[in-house]
């Protein structure tokens, strides 16, 4: 149940991408023009970085989800095996 | 007038109601009274977890920075996200380590970890050496508040001094249970009064949110970017990872981790939390709008200025309402603190002391501490002079030091022994200390640096200074005793960690 949720997997590595997204493209973004939806431009960048964290983790899950089904049916066939 | 004042007291009475309701039919025992027992699903965790992000620092704080600093606010926006990411990760494992072995403090968890009481009595000082000025600050963004809300009727000294009352009748009675509740009633009145004001402000002033940037960017051609008013790139970034990594080092957000019902809250609130955090946005809106409209206000007194603007704008009965949700942004995170400061004195302070103490007397010993806690940082706050606010200061890097340790505690068994941990966190503090008292920055350490490294937040040496000695000191007794685990009931971890997973407790 729970022990399965732990560990890291291959795709935890998406997790980094919100901070690289975000704090990296500031580099880039740290300007005014042109205002997004009234808003400058850095504001927008860095607005649609917290919804796009929203996002990503979100895949995260689901992809945890599917990686955790996927072990416990198999768990179930092996009858817990040895590790 | 009387209105804005009406409206506040009655919300306030709300609050007190709610908090006290919540008790009903739980026992309360420490674990009780501290995590709810461990029962809460995803959406009490989740008011808890928002709850304790978003502060009255938040509210003031956040339009405050937008008004006088411009850009640079935005970190309060950027740093929650970043946590949250780290969260899904970070708060599981926490979890996961921690259920069912009764834990109540952050310092219970370290102790637990590396099998060391000495190592959680420093952790026990360090959380209530943060947690005491944070809640100094909550008192006197309540003070504010309230005397603008009520348009001076009422004193800040009056108003802090009622919020106190409220706050050490309901911690009292109904522990974490009435933060919880009273977290449902902030956070449906900041969402509703931060949106609509965010919104309604600019179109007042400007014509629209397009409009006021444009003049703001206009008369002050470098308000609206990093680097204009001397914070720059550099001081963002760094700012942005130290306090996203430090933010679940708060000893109040173990209590939050030790509510949850099972691991998979934190994975959901991970995903949701991050767009709640957007509501951010709509507070920089009111400083923005502010800064043009009622200039003047400078240092500290920009965290007026929310209200200010507000007042020129609104009906006493708006004033009322957006008062008494700015109440409830101090009221709600200063219970959760004050349960947590108790907590941590009561067992990991008090019950080292006086080692023959059962848990009934701990449980007493706790709340009996709430008042005796409310009343220091009353006199704090009202009598405080700057020596508070070096303490607000050093705050955040304070709790950041306990990161590393955190993290290296993770997994099946720690990665480091307890006197590296240790060493660790003492030298980080030490450093944070003597940055904080000798007001030293990197430009002043590293004089001849490229600006890129000097305008890193000063935060980042004592963390450098702090995995450096774990380093060396886990090096040096290298081979000497195998890595701890006397307290850990079982070595291997996994399965076995699982077994004992099945609560004790009713």
């Amino acid at each position: 149940m729970t022990a399965s949720r732990a560990g890291l997997r291959a795709h935890h590595w998406l997790g980094f991408l919100p901070t690289v997204g975000m704090l990296g493209g500031i580099l880039f973004a740290n300007r005014v023009r042109p205002l997004v939806f009234g808003i400058p431009f850095l504001f927008f960048w860095i607005a649609s970085w917290v919804v796009a964290t929203s996002v990503v983790m979100w895949l995260i899950l689901r992809l945890d989800r599917a990686y955790e089904r996927a072990r416990a049916s198999g768990e179930h066939a092996d009858a817990e095996g040895g590790r | 007038m009387t209105v804005a004042l009406s409206i506040m007291a009655v919300v306030f009475l709300l609050s007190i109601v709610l908090g006290l309701l919540a008790r009903r039919g739980h026992p309360m025992t420490l674990e009780q009274w501290s995590v709810a027992g461990g029962g809460f699903g995803s959406i009490f965790v989740f008011l808890l977890m928002a709850g304790e992000l978003y502060t009255t620092f938040t509210f003031l704080g956040g339009s405050g920075w937008a008004y006088g600093k411009g850009a640079p606010a935005m970190y309060i926006l950027c740093y929650p996200a970043l946590a949250y990411s780290l969260s899904y990760f970070l708060l599981p494992a926490i979890w996961r380590a921690s259920h069912g072995r009764g834990f109540v403090s952050q310092a219970d968890f370290f102790i637990a970890r590396y099998g060391s009481r000495t190592l959680g009595v420093i952790v026990a000082l360090v959380g209530v050496a943060a947690l005491v000025p944070y809640l100094v600050l909550q008192f006197k963004g309540l003070g504010i508040i309230v005397a603008e809300a009520s348009y001076g009727r009422v004193s800040p000294a009056a108003a802090i001094w009622a919020g106190a009352a409220a706050l050490i009748l309901y911690v009292v009675v109904s522990g974490v249970r009435g933060s919880a509740w009273t977290a449902a009633l902030k956070d449906a009145m900041i969402l509703v009064v931060v949106v609509a004001m965010g919104l309604y402000l600019p179109y007042h002033w400007y014509g629209g949110i397009g409009p006021m940037f444009e003049a703001i960017d206009k008369a002050r051609p470098d308000f609206l970017t990093l680097g204009g008013t001397g914070r720059s790139t550099s001081w963002f970034i760094s700012t942005v990872l130290l306090t996203s990594i430090g933010v679940y080092t708060w000893p109040q957000f173990f209590g939050g981790v030790y509510t949850a019902r099972s691991d998979d809250v934190f994975r959901k609130n991970a995903v949701v939390l991050p767009l709640y955090q957007l509501l951010v946005l709509f507070v920089f809106l009111v400083g923005f709008a502010a800064t043009l409209k009622v200039p003047g206000l400078v240092g500290a007194d920009g965290d007026l200025s929310l209200f200010r603007i507000a007042k020129r704008t609104f009906s006493p009965a708006a004033i009322g309402i957006i008062g008494a949700a700015g109440l409830l942004t101090a009221l709600v995170p200063g219970s959760m603190l004050l349960i947590s400061a108790a907590t941590i004195l009561a067992k990991n302070v008090y019950r080292e002391l006086v080692p023959t103490a059962g848990e009934r007397r701990v449980a007493f010993v706790a709340r009996a501490l709430v008042p005796v806690l409310t009343l220091g940082s009353v006199f704090l706050t009202l009598h405080g002079g700057s020596a508070i606010v070096a303490l607000l200061l050093m705050g955040y890097n304070v709790v950041t030091q306990l990161f590393p340790a955190l993290v290296l505690s993770l997994g099946k068994s720690p990665r480091i022994g307890a006197p590296a941990a240790l060493a660790g966190i003492v030298a980080g503090e030490v450093t944070v200390a003597a940055i904080t008292l000798s007001g030293a920055s990197l430009a002043t350490l590293l004089p001849a640096w490229p600006p890129v490294i000097t305008e890193l937040n000063v935060g980042v040496v004592a963390l450098v200074v702090n995995v450096m000695t774990i380093l060396v000191v886990t090096l040096a007794t290298r081979g000497r005793a195998p890595v701890t685990t006397v307290t850990r009931g079982s070595g291997a971890g996994g399965e076995s960690a699982m077994a004992s997973s099945v609560s004790p407790i009713a």
